[in-house]
């Protein structure tokens, strides 16, 4: 019997673990968004009621992963080293407040909401480095990553809402590039990772590459609307081209989610720094690790 | 203070997976769970290759990040640096086997046997539900320790006091003890031989030393 020293894809956290982070950015970024919607005066209640269903249903898929559910509580038990109690503890205070927010229509609280949900999208980042054995994840650029995907997604969701005024097209053309950049140093930082290997073979597979064609095509149609809606020209226009790039922009980070979570999840391969001394052999050092 | 770890003799294992074994045997682990694993590496390129055998499983770090991941406090550590899961308080999220480096623990969501449907007498007699749904690894023996040491044997000595695939070893490649003890057998092995410890980078502090040479580091 043998063992292979390669790296193993986890089979852990499947596509209800990748569909927490998914609800969980979108839905921190449509908060985020809403909240920017109230402290201008925009309509926000919608948008927020919909940011915190995407977060409540990301949170109810995890659950539905854990081995014991009927303890889910013990989850809140370690807030002074783990990310997941910490988001845990968020999540306990944005849901709540958000639909109080959603409520009431309090523009002070849906700031207050869209600060926990920043929070909230921060631990959500916070897991993923935290996760030693995955060197995918524990990559730095993660974080931004995540975060600036989360932002991007939620605005994305906002247009496909409704929104297509030149602010709102213009902040999810931000978010978008702000995840272009994060994705560009993510990937740079992999490739500088000599553990990574697999999970950049499965970043550059069909799947992946269909997932970031959407995002570049998303990108594209919501800048387009943008450059139409200034020119004053085909209302109707600029709403189907914000509809199309919205829906793009989410339905790629979530693509792109799936696959970080799921598919390019790949552990530490064990790594002798020696090879052992038989024999008449003499001492020799040698990097042994391989991906 | 005790600080219990193991050391792998590199020089010495011969891959026959007798811990493997003997672990799985004594611990009663699932179809496709072990704890005690001996990877069996290539090294090199052709002509100048090397077949190395390594045994692997939780390394006890003195630093555990499934420790610090874990969101209930399952995971915690002894005094004497066994790093422990208590099966009451895990929730089965799984983050720990995403945070450990050494890809050491496992989790079962349902009950399974060795030979199909039906529990064999030895599954059946065997069986710990507690396992079932939560996060499982390597515990060193720690039942077998706690066992040995109230009756005043020594663990690493005394097999009785030992974990079991130390005790399985066929070729002596396996050694247990209490590295803070100056005069213990781990104490002399570490100072005669040249050892490494594995993603040592990661600031884990493993407490599974592996012994590649002769000779002081």
């Amino acid at each position: 019997m043998s063992q292979s020293m390669a790296s193993r894809r986890q089979r852990y956290w499947d596509l209800r673990a990748a569909g927490n982070f998914i609800g969980g950015g979108t839905g921190a970024g449509l908060i985020i968004t809403a909240a920017l919607a109230a402290a201008m005066g925009a309509p926000f209640r919608l948008a927020l009621a919909i940011g915190l269903g995407f977060v409540a249903a990301g949170l109810s898929l995890v659950w539905l992963e854990i081995g014991k559910p009927w303890r889910a509580l013990n989850v809140f038990f370690h807030p002074r080293t783990s990310w997941m109690t910490r988001e845990g503890i968020v999540a306990g205070g944005l849901v709540p407040l958000g639909l109080f927010a959603v409520a009431t229509g309090s523009t002070a609280a849906a700031i207050v909401v869209a600060l926990l949900a920043a929070g909230f999208l921060f631990c959500q980042a916070r897991i993923l480095r935290a996760a030693r054995g995955i060197p995918a994840w524990r990559q730095a650029e993660i974080v931004p990553l995540i975060l600036a995907t989360g932002l991007a997604e939620g605005s994305g969701v906002y247009l496909i809402a409704g929104a297509h005024t030149l602010r709102w097209l213009a902040l999810a053309l931000l978010a978008g590039l702000l995840r272009e950049a994060a994705w560009l140093a993510y990937r740079a930082g992999l490739a500088g990772t000599e553990a990574a290997a697999r999970s950049l073979a499965v970043f550059d597979a069909a799947p992946a590459r269909l997932a970031r064609g959407a995002q570049l095509a998303g990108l594209g149609l919501i800048a387009l609307a943008l450059a139409t809606g200034a020119l004053g020209v085909t209302p109707w226009g600029v709403a189907v081209l914000a509809w199309v790039g919205g829906a793009l922009a989410a339905l790629a980070g979530w693509g792109v989610k799936a696959l970080l979570i799921v598919r390019a999840a790949f552990t530490r391969a064990a790594a002798i720094p020696m090879v052992p001394t038989r024999g008449g052999g003499g001492s020799r050092a040698r990097q042994a690790s391989r991906p | 203070m005790t600080r219990y770890v193991m050391v792998a003799d590199l020089r010495r294992c011969v891959g026959c997976q007798t811990c493997t074994a003997a672990c799985k045997e004594g611990n009663a682990t699932p179809p496709g769970v072990q704890w005690r694993r001996v990877l069996d590496l290539e090294t090199g390129t052709y002509p100048d290759v090397n077949r190395v055998f390594v045994p692997v499983g939780c390394q006890h770090c003195a630093n555990p990040p499934c420790m610090e991941v874990c969101p209930s406090t399952a995971t915690g550590q002894r005094a004497d640096g066994i790093v422990t899961i208590d099966y009451d308080l895990c929730i089965g999220c799984s983050y720990c086997i995403m945070a450990c480096p050494y890809d050491a623990r496992s989790l079962v969501d349902r009950t399974e046997y060795a030979f199909g449907e039906a529990a064999t007498a030895a599954e059946a007699a065997r069986a710990d539900r507690r396992t079932i749904g939560v996060a499982t690894k390597c515990t060193f023996c720690a039942g077998r320790i706690d066992a040995g040491t109230a009756r005043g044997l020594v663990p690493g000595q005394d097999p009785e006091a030992t974990p079991l695939c130390v005790n399985s070893c066929i070729s002596g490649a396996l050694s247990f003890g209490d590295i803070e003890d100056p005069t213990g057998p781990i104490a002399s092995l570490l100072a005669e031989n040249q050892w490494f410890r594995m993603h040592e980078s990661e600031g884990t502090e493993p407490g599974f030393y592996y012994i590649w040479d002769k000779g002081k580091l």
